[in-house]
């Protein structure tokens, strides 16, 4: 043995590697370097797993130090040896195999070790993890089997595992805990398209999922449990759900350690003689899940160690880069919201394009790469660089290439609709007739195409779309008139947006802000509302309402006053109340001590003043006497009026009473544009105010009279006849008709009688007085919506749903803050 | 900030927070909102408009920023300032999220 210095390694992964060739270089006969790995084998490109377990390369391939390089540079490895004592005071280490060795200088790489949610079942046979080499084989070898794999985290590693699995013929499905795809790469635009993309691959994707239980027979995976209760079988559970610095082996050794082995800039640990490196590592506060700054690390201990003492890590930006054939996606440094963050967002929706970059003084800060990431990397050189892109801002997003390029088309998302989407809702004409009238019939304006194909000939909403069209046919010749924008995230107005939705079978706020071009990330407090609206009011059976883009009222179920506490307003069906109901409502206010009760102008009573912590518990007390929620906060039906009728009145003609009763537990539940109100008189004397509101029945001897269009509020309006009908049930036919043809229609926020004046008055009598059809279809759908929306919300929420807007997060004690 | 931190507080975990919402923290007689992002980061102001009071912690959450429920200022998650033509500034605390927790920065 010489007298050289020795350097003994812990742990032969990606990053001692490199530190190897750097010290090789600077100085080969520095020391005789003897290496511990507890995996049997070689070092390999750990990243290059993937295309392993696809299939796609051979461990062969991704060798990257083979036995005879170790031969070569004079260096002792002991393959399949972990250390598990080092005796700091002696200097020597020891492996579980019984070897030691002395040092000089100790270089501890640990790496990391996957976490395992300690879910029941999680140590049966079948659940694995995705590090190594004998995870793959094992993978691989469970895969020639077929059946079903789940992988359980939709990071990285697991989305990689579940690409992997795929192409080796499993069906795969990947549940995820938060609401989108990498969440931590990747803003939710991003993971929306991420996730469309997987499901293109024909992998499952869940989001929003918490694992319950690994479900086990004999010790074997035989499916996963979610918290809802869904159960999927499986013969392999894959959990990725993150990393944890393998920094035992310090910490037994009483080295400075935190999540990470703490370390200095110059590298070292709490101890002189000890280096840390690669993921087990914890640098200023970081410890680092990717190569890029492990190399970094490397090149600095390779310098310290042959005593260039000024050589320091400073910390990295990391960018990541998703490796799964087909899918394009790049993301570096910090893409989050701050108030002096400044964002810049492209998106072509027909070609699957998202991008998003975040300047900070006119710096680049972070970007999102979707569909095209050629750029990521110069992009990713001006961040790290901390270049001033003020000069070239304009043009940032279209690239490093760009020099000619036009600015984006406004009408590519009409241009991109097929032939068969349909533009007029009301009149079911489609794109390609409307084209192909405008070219045979030389047609130059919207009044020609209206005559000619019907397109936007009835209720107008589809008039921007319809322009588009003639612009695309005609070119430039055509001036699209003034469009107003749903707000500052879009050109599109509402009624573009709401015929798009439709048209291109948009279901989330995601896919429309992809689809549609938003010019924001994440919208804001004007257009998800309406979004949300939309879709749920188009898709009731399919979409999942966004809690976090509706207005607080509809989040608490209750109207929030000025001071913070909110009023509660129970359903008094048709204005009718029972002793019963006083006396629970009279119990609830002493118990409660709410401040005020009123009776309001919609004929039922309101207490004012309740602890936002207490509305459940007031909820539960109404409800055991059968109250349920009045809406008096909601986009949908609010109170029915109705006057004491046939039942007591010397001049009532029919049951106004019984038929308002009848109209309210029909019709509430879904939800609007606005807010809805009725109103049913037994006698044009009219003492339920029916003709100011939104739909009214004036009951007269031969029938009853429907009413529409009433206002009373910010503006005054009497209502419209609608005209006369027979029954009750013909009353309840025609009006559920109505609400539902303004539900498909009517902007959010507009009440019925601007949208009715917006359509023509004669317009919705044609549509649905006069065509049965018609009617009964517009009858239909909102009879299916009511299966998805006519649920006591109250009810739900003493039952325990979002229970988290009712509580607080903590409440501190004086004597935290010390 | 203007405020020395003399206590870093553990509230709770980044998930019991929803993201794009808020949840509230008592502080002896301060009601402080702590709001997630749609890129999970976490800020924490008094949950106080700096119009008329209003309690942010109800607002919509969008970018950076929330609207406040009551008549609709935005104000910065970041700084607390009004956004905008309207003027005015909330309270911010500090918030570190180590792991999985949240920690909120307590002055004294
Ligand atoms: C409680 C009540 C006043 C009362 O004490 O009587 C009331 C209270 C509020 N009304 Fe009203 N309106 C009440 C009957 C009315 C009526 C009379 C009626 O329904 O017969 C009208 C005129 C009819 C109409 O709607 O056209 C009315 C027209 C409005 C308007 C104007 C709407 C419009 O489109 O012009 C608003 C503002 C809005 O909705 O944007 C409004 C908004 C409000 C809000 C929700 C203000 C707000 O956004 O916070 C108030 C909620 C207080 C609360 O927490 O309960 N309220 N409001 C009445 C509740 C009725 C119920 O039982 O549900
Ligand atoms: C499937 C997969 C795909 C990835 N893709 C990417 C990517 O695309 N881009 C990217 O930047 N990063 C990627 N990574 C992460 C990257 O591989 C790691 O950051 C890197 O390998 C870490 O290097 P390391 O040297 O710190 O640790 P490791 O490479 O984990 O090496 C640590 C080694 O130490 C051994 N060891 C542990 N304890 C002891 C002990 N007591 N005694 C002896 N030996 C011990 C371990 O067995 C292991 O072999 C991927 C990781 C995986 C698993
Ligand atoms: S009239 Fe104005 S002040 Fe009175 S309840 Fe209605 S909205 Fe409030
Ligand atoms: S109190 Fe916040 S906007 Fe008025």
């Amino acid at each position: 043995m010489s007298n050289k210095q020795k350097l003994v390694v812990v742990g032969n992964g990606m990053a001692p590697g490199r530190m190897l060739e750097h010290l090789f270089e600077l100085d080969a006969s520095a020391y005789d370097v003897t290496i511990f790995n507890a995996e049997p084998r070689v070092n390999y490109n750990r990243l290059m797993l993937s295309p392993v377990l696809s299939g796609e390369k051979q461990y062969e391939d991704i060798i990257t130090h083979d036995d005879a390089w170790y031969e070569s540079h004079g260096v002792t490895l002991h393959k399949q040896s972990k250390i598990t004592q080092i005796d700091r005071s002696a200097k020597c280490v020891e492996s579980d195999t019984g070897i030691k060795a002395d040092y000089d200088k100790l270089v501890i790489a640990t790496g990391s070790s996957p976490f395992i949610i300690p879910l029941p079942g999680h140590d049966a046979e079948g659940v694995l993890t995705y590090r190594d080499l004998d995870d793959v084989e094992t993978m691989i070898k469970t895969a020639n089997e077929g059946g079903h794999a789940i992988v359980i985290g939709g990071g990285l590693l697991g989305l990689e595992a579940a690409a992997g699995l795929r192409a080796q013929g499993m069906d795969v499905t990947v549940v995820h805990l938060a609401s989108t795809l990498m969440e931590r790469q990747l803003d939710a635009p991003a993971g929306y398209l991420l996730e469309q993309a997987f499901e293109d691959l024909g992998i499952s994707v869940v989001t929003g999922a918490n694992t319950k239980t690994i479900l086990t027979e004999n010790n074997h995976v035989v499916g996963v449990e979610l918290e809802d209760g869904t159960v999927f079988d499986a013969r392999m559970v894959v959990m990725a759900v993150g990393i944890r610095p393998s920094s035992e082996l310090a910490k037994s050794i009483d080295l400075e350690t935190n999540r990470g082995i703490v370390v200095t800039d110059s590298m070292h640990t709490s101890d002189e003689a000890i280096f840390a490196l690669g993921e087990c590592a914890e640098h200023r506060g970081m410890c680092y899940g990717l190569v890029a700054p492990l190399y970094d690390m490397a090149k600095v201990i390779a310098k310290q160690l042959v005593g260039d003492t000024t050589a320091q890590y400073t910390g990295s930006s990391t960018a990541t880069k998703l490796k799964v054939t087909g899918i394009d996606l790049y993301s570096a440094g910090d893409f989050s919201d701050a108030a002096d963050h400044e964002e810049l967002v492209l998106r072509d929706g027909s070609a699957g394009v998202y991008k998003k970059i975040v300047l900070k003084d006119n710096k680049i800060v972070g970007t999102v790469l979707y569909g095209d990431t050629n750029d990521g990397p110069w992009y990713f050189d001006l961040l790290k660089k901390a270049e001033d892109v003020s000069e070239f801002r304009d043009t940032l997003l279209y690239g490093q290439a760009y020099q000619t390029g036009d600015a984006p088309d406004p009408t590519a998302a009409v241009a991109a609709l097929p032939d068969d989407a349909e533009i007029c809702g009301c009149n079911g004409v489609c794109k390609g007739k409307i084209v192909s009238e405008i070219s045979a019939l030389k047609l130059t304006n919207l009044d020609d195409v209206r005559a000619h194909t019907k397109a936007s000939a009835s209720c107008g909403s589809c008039t921007g779309l319809v322009e588009q069209v003639l612009k695309l046919t005609l070119g430039d010749s055509y001036q699209v008139g003034a469009v107003v924008p749903m707000c500052g995230c879009t050109d599109l107005g509402h009624a573009d947006v709401r015929q798009l939705i439709k048209s291109k079978g948009l279901k989330s706020i995601p896919q429309v802000m992809q689809e549609l071009e938003w010019k924001t990330s994440c919208g804001c407090a004007k257009c998800r509302p309406a979004l949300n609206y939309y879709l749920v009011s188009d898709w009731p059976e399919e979409y999942a309402d966004d809690y976090q883009s509706r207005f607080i009222n509809e989040r608490a179920h209750a109207n929030i006053q000025k001071d913070g506490t909110y009023s509660v307003v129970p359903r008094m069906w048709g204005g009718m109340t029972s002793s019963k109901e006083l006396r629970a409502i009279a119990d609830v206010v002493d118990k409660y001590d709410i401040p005020s009760v009123k009776v309001t102008g919609g004929q039922r009573i309101d207490m004012l003043g309740v602890k936002k912590e207490d509305l459940p518990l007031v909820w539960k007390d109404l409800g055991k006497v059968g109250f349920v929620s009045g809406h008096a906060y909601a986009k949908g039906l609010r109170t029915v009026k109705t006057c004491v009728g046939t039942d007591w009145c010397r001049f009532g003609t029919q049951d106004s009473t019984g038929l308002g009763i009848k109209l309210e537990k029909f019709l509430w539940g879904s939800w609007t544009p606005a807010k809805v109100k009725l109103g049913v008189s037994g006698c044009p004397r009219n003492c339920a105010e029916a003709t100011c509101k939104d739909v009214g029945v004036i009951c007269v001897d031969s029938g009853y009279e429907i009413h529409f269009a009433g206002a009373a509020g910010l503006d005054i309006k009497g209502t419209e006849v609608y005209g006369l009908v027979k029954t009750e049930e013909e009353v309840i036919e025609h009006i559920t008709a109505l609400i539902q043809m303004y539900r498909e229609q009517g902007h959010y926020l507009e009440r019925i009688y601007k949208w009715a004046k917006r359509i023509g008055y004669d317009e919705v009598r044609r549509q649905l007085f006069d065509d049965a059809e018609r009617r009964k279809a517009y009858y239909d759908n909102f009879v299916h919506s009511q299966r998805f929306a006519q649920v006591d919300p109250w009810s739900e929420r003493v039952s325990g749903k979002d229970k988290h807007e009712f509580n607080p997060m903590a409440v501190l004690k004086m004597e935290v803050a010390v | 900030m203007n405020n020395q931190i003399d206590a870093w507080v553990q509230v709770g975990e980044v998930n019991d927070i929803p993201v794009r919402g808020a949840r509230c923290v008592q502080h002896e007689d301060t009601t402080i909102a702590l709001f997630r992002s749609a890129t999970d980061e976490i800020f924490a102001l008094e949950d106080r408009c700096p119009h008329k009071k209003g309690p942010l912690s109800q607002g919509i959450v969008h970018d950076d920023c929330v609207t406040c429920p009551l008549h609709n200022w935005v104000i910065s998650l970041k700084s607390g300032e009004a956004q905008g033509a309207d003027s005015g500034k909330t309270r911010s605390y500090p918030v570190k999220v180590v792991g999985k927790d949240v920690l909120l920065g307590l002055p004294q």
